[in-house]
């Protein structure tokens, strides 16, 4: 059975070391703020200019003011900290930054992430995903495994215009926790019940 | 006698802006944003202007109030999701739009304030922003950016002394204090105006030398695009 969300989160979480940095991209790694208690003592960073990050405020505590990237209203934790976009991603292209997890749309065994564009149908931006990839120590990509078509976004070659070269270290999805490297993708985990052959018709991309 | 920075309105505050020129506009999203001012531009015959801002307005609100008015020639942003007005506008090229990776996007504006031209980075190597650029290796492949500065900047604080000094609420701050480093002129909108001294100097956000005009703004908003609340928690787990 694959993995939830919220599963997916976890999984993730279980990767970072007490008292982490970590940034979260827009969409579902955003999740991962709700589910980290205080005890793990970690940081979480978001480029707008906020460091200690905590879940979603309440109704009264909410403030236009205080958001994410991926501007929705969050609440903050005690040691958070304010600052300009320059020193935001000062923390980033610095190196400063442990974690980052974004989204994506592709990702291939040579370590390229394509998640900003679709010629020709979708321009979002790249917003801080360019620096993130090249910035953080290591780059987490948590993403659906298939595309609304069905098919893998673990790919032998992305076909998409790149966010970042030879920069990804880890891939989750719904059906488990892979790592590009070399053109293929050693699998670290599958979720319960999956088989490698559920993950892609090109199955001979993936390795155990 | 030295003339006093404060204006009383937006429209009193850019009455020389004029078209043709350059504006950099603070907000994230619609966070922070020089409400206003904004409106006093959707009001005022500008056209043909290059606007530097990260999201140029979102979901039919803040700068997408001049963009639906056809008076943005050409556009620097680093994401555009959620503002379906500037997406159609570039897909049918009505706008030139250079779209920046937001480090690089805050950096070439924090460059420009701090007087360097140029600057190397390895963000977007590989990518279509590398395209045209100069390659250079470090202990990795860098490409070379360059400064951004606009004749204009127009900012908001949630407090301005009569120099200028500037104090920015939570995540507001964001780019405009890089902005109003760059810009030749500075107009700033507050939501408080206070004696000098008030704002303790070690609070000073921004000191006022990098601001030019200030007023006191009204009728804010403050709006917010996507509500989160504990209340509603587990929503997105499928």
């Amino acid at each position: 059975m694959s993995w939830t969300n919220n599963q997916m989160a976890d999984e993730i979480i279980a990767l970072f070391p007490k008292g982490s940095s970590v940034n979260l991209g827009i969409g579902i790694p955003t999740l991962i703020a709700d589910r980290i208690t205080p005890d793990m003592e970690i940081m979480i960073h978001s480029e707008n200019g906020v460091l200690g990050v905590d879940g979603r405020p309440s109704a009264k505590t909410v403030s236009a003011t205080l958001i994410n990237a991926g501007k929705e209203t969050i609440s903050v934790r005690p040691g958070c900290s304010f600052f300009d976009s320059a020193t935001s991603f000062g923390m980033i292209r610095g190196g400063h930054i442990d974690f980052c997890v974004l989204g994506g749309m592709e990702v291939d065994g040579q370590r390229n992430l394509a998640n900003w564009m679709i010629p020709g149908k979708k321009v979002t931006g790249m917003g801080g995903a360019m620096d993130l990839v090249h910035g953080a120590k290591t780059v987490i990509v948590m993403m659906a495994h298939k595309n609304k078509e069905g098919s893998s976004k673990l790919l032998k070659e992305c076909t998409l215009p790149l966010t970042g070269m030879n920069v990804v270290d880890l891939v989750i999805t719904e059906l488990g926790i892979f790592k590009p490297q070399n053109g293929n993708f050693t699998i670290k985990k599958l979720a319960p019940g999956i088989s490698k052959e559920q993950l892609s018709n090109q199955a001979e991309l993936f390795q155990k | 006698m030295k003339k006093s920075k404060i204006y009383p309105d937006a429209l009193t505050a850019l009455s020389d802006f004029k078209s043709n020129m350059s504006l950099m506009s603070g907000g994230f999203g619609l966070c922070g944003i020089a409400e206003n001012c904004i409106d006093a531009l959707a009001q005022m015959d500008v056209t043909n202007l290059t606007v530097i801002s990260n999201n140029i307005g979102n979901s039919g609100r803040g700068l997408v109030k001049i963009l639906i008015q056809h008076k943005i020639k050409k556009a620097f942003c680093s994401y555009v999701g959620g503002n379906p007005d500037l997406e159609k506008q570039m897909m049918e090229k009505k706008i030139d739009v250079e779209l920046v990776p937001q480090g690089t996007f805050a950096e070439r504006i924090r460059a420009g304030g701090m007087g360097i031209r140029a600057f190397y980075t390895p963000t977007g190597y590989g990518t279509l922003v590398a395209e045209g650029k100069e390659v250079k290796n470090f202990d990795r492949p860098c490409i070379l950016e360059t400064a951004l500065t606009a004749d204009y900047a127009i900012i908001k604080a949630q407090k301005a002394d009569p120099y200028g000094n500037l104090w920015f609420k939570e995540t507001a701050r964001n780019f405009s204090p890089l902005m109003a480093m760059a810009a030749k002129v500075t107009v700033v909108e507050v939501e408080e105006l206070v004696n000098l001294g008030d704002i303790p100097p070690e609070d000073v956000h921004l000191p006022g030398l990098f601001v030019q005009k200030i007023f006191l703004g009204k009728n804010y908003k403050n709006e917010i695009e996507i509500l989160k609340l504990k209340e509603k928690a587990n929503e997105l787990d499928k």
